[in-house]
């Protein structure tokens, strides 16, 4: 479920590096079942700094606003123009049509490193239900 | 659809057939004004046009549809949803109350200023505190109340800089909302393993630029923070001040004075604890008690009384150093002749009892359900219990179908996946006034709800069936809200 093309945060978002070395940035399957229906997404602009683990938006959700962080550093290159009107996406398909942002890392393998890997994230998940 | 749930779906615009009348306007008593100049006035506003049966009819039928709490058990947790005694509205209606205009001037309104005195002196007395002001019209503003009280302190004694609010990650979801609109930055603190504030974090925040900490006690998880006593002593010597929510006052009543545990300021929500109608049912009031420290900053008017011996005469001041008005005038008034008339039927001993059978009762639901439903602590409870349907989410019943399950039970739902910090969270609050025959059928409901979820998830899923409206979609109404009727369904 959790594919192993990508990388993991503990806070349950996935970082894919792209062919041309940007990071492609979203949550994961068990983030959006957590949140419940997505009604609204608060993203950053392009050309805006994010910093890996700080706040990268919010996810409204029926059940409550929550803040969505940043798996790497670096400049925020595009966000998903489609989620301002289909929210929804991302519960349907938060590993690709759902993602969030694609950000521009100046410190990509040091940050890719710091995540988890798909097997690391699922036992992560297993320990978290105790 | 049957005859009935059609009828109710028409809007009065939709019933509307011109030239019919609703009512005859009498002549007037004043002298007539001239309208404003043409050009000002609206040509194209629609009016019902819908005689006087047809409108009882369509607001009676609509008031049928409603779960209240004088037709249905209503244990919609921290709303404190407890039965309004109907005494409560005599004395609120009597003509001296209910005619009164808030511009009279006070020589006029005696009677109703002594009231506000004496709700005064008694919200004071059940909060262990020196002084009170009834002028916060709902909790979150009293909440705003304390702690630009807080913030004006810290300012004249040259401490503005003090700008950190401390918040638990148990609190009301108001507490940081109100810190931050005051202009404070608020950090949050993590709950131990008990359910308490953990003392390391607040430790670790207990800097200089400290202003002060929001608890809500009991917590949101409707747990007593057994280290409060420490917890405000850290923050004092840190030089902050701790203000309490007191939405959950219901569990301690009588019991504790938060005054003596060492809060400086709180609000109490009347529509809560002291049983004056609530949500839709009627205004709020969320009046402050403060000690001595803060009582110069107090939102204005309070009532002064002067005088003694049968000779009081009651007056309406501001605090010398008042963060101002909150409010046109001097709040609700008919809710705090409301919670006047409470607090005088109950008496000490009575509002002792109150809060005793809320603990009673949220603790007898605690123990008959904890063995189908996950409690995630290992203590008691306080006037709440907060219970996770993750072992139904197993089968496929999330604690939103739970919720929407008990509907057709003849249950009003309790506050779902709140407090945040529980997995599937159901908040249930059944409150003193319910009898142990209701808390039973309760019960009843949730462990059918429980075996449904593993033989037929589907129930469940689908509910409500029985309600006038089936299941609504929340995320639709939410990406697409429709919030305006427009003639011809637009």
């Amino acid at each position: 479920m959790n594919p192993t093309d990508r990388k993991y945060s503990k806070e349950h978002e996935w970082a894919k590096v792209e062919a041309d070395g940007r990071v492609l940035v979203g949550i994961t399957h068990y983030a959006q079942d957590q949140l419940g229906d997505i009604v609204f997404l608060d993203l950053p602009s392009p050309g805006d700094r994010v910093e890996q683990y700080k706040k990268l938006g919010e996810v409204e959700s029926v059940k409550a606003v929550s803040d969505v962080f940043a798996p790497v550093s670096g400049q925020v290159v595009e966000v998903n123009p489609e989620l301002a009107e289909r929210p929804d996406l991302v519960n349907d398909d938060p590993l690709e049509k759902g993602w969030l942002a694609r950000i521009s890392s100046d410190t990509l393998e040091q940050d890719m490193d710091n995540l988890l890997t798909a097997e690391e994230y699922e036992a992560f998940l297993e320990s978290e239900a105790h | 659809m049957t005859a009935r749930q059609e009828d109710f779906r028409r809007l009065l615009m939709e019933r509307s057939v011109p030239g019919r009348v609703g009512a005859i306007l009498p002549t007037p008593d004043v002298p007539l004004q001239k309208l404003p100049d043409e050009s000002l006035l609206r040509k194209d506003l629609d009016m019902p046009e819908v005689p006087e049966p047809e409108v009882v009819r369509y607001f009676t039928n609509l008031s049928q549809l409603n779960f209240s709490i004088d037709t249905h058990f209503y244990p919609l947790g921290s709303c404190t949803m407890k039965y309004n005694p109907k005494v409560n509205d005599e004395v609120a209606f009597l003509p001296g109350f209910a005619g009164i205009h808030p511009l009279q001037p006070d020589y006029q309104v005696q009677g109703a200023l002594k009231l506000m005195s004496l709700v005064q002196d008694y919200l004071v007395e059940i909060t262990g505190m020196a002084a009170s002001s009834l002028a916060p019209l709902a909790g979150a503003q009293g909440e705003l109340c304390g702690i630009l009280m807080i913030q004006k302190r810290h300012q004249e004694r040259g401490e503005g800089h003090r700008l950190k609010m401390l918040v638990p990650d148990s609190a009301h979801g108001t507490n940081p909302a109100s810190a931050a609109m005051a202009g404070f930055r608020v950090v949050s603190i993590p709950t131990d393993g008990r359910g308490n504030c953990d003392l390391e974090a607040l430790k670790k925040e207990a800097t200089p630029d400290l202003a002060g900490m929001m608890i809500t006690l009991p917590s949101t998880l409707g747990l007593f923070d057994q280290g409060i006593v420490e917890v405000c002593r850290v923050i004092h010597e840190a030089g902050g001040l701790v203000y309490a929510d007191g939405a959950n006052m219901n569990a301690l009543l009588g019991q504790v004075k938060m005054g003596d545990l060492g809060f400086d300021v709180m609000h109490l929500n009347l529509h809560k604890t002291f049983s004056t109608p609530h949500g839709g049912g009627g205004p709020g009031a969320g009046p402050v008690c403060v000690q001595p420290v803060l009582q110069p900053y107090l939102p204005a008017p309070v009532v002064e009384r002067r005088g003694a011996d049968g000779r009081e005469t009651y007056t309406l001041v501001t605090p010398e150093k008042t963060i101002g008005k909150v409010a046109a005038s001097h709040g609700n008034f008919g809710v705090l002749a409301r919670a006047y008339t409470y607090i005088r039927t109950l008496g000490d001993a009575g509002l002792r009892q109150v809060s005793e059978n809320a603990v009673l009762n949220a603790n007898y639901l605690l123990e008959r359900l904890r063995k189908r439903y996950h409690f995630p602590f290992d203590r008691r409870c306080m006037h709440e219990v907060v219970l996770s349907a993750d072992w139904q989410k197993e089968k496929g019943v999330r604690g939103l179908d739970a919720a929407k399950r008990l509907l057709d039970y003849g249950f009003h739902a309790p506050t779902m996946y709140f407090p945040l910090t529980v997995a599937e969270a159901l908040l249930i609050e059944p409150t003193e006034t319910e009898s142990k025959e209701t808390l039973d059928l309760f019960v009843e409901a949730m462990n059918a709800i429980d075996r449904e979820a593993g033989e037929a998830p589907e129930l469940a899923q689908g509910a409500p069936h029985t309600t006038p409206v089936r299941r609504l979609d929340e995320a639709r109404a939410a990406r697409r809200p429709d919030l305006r009727w427009q003639r011809d369904g637009g």
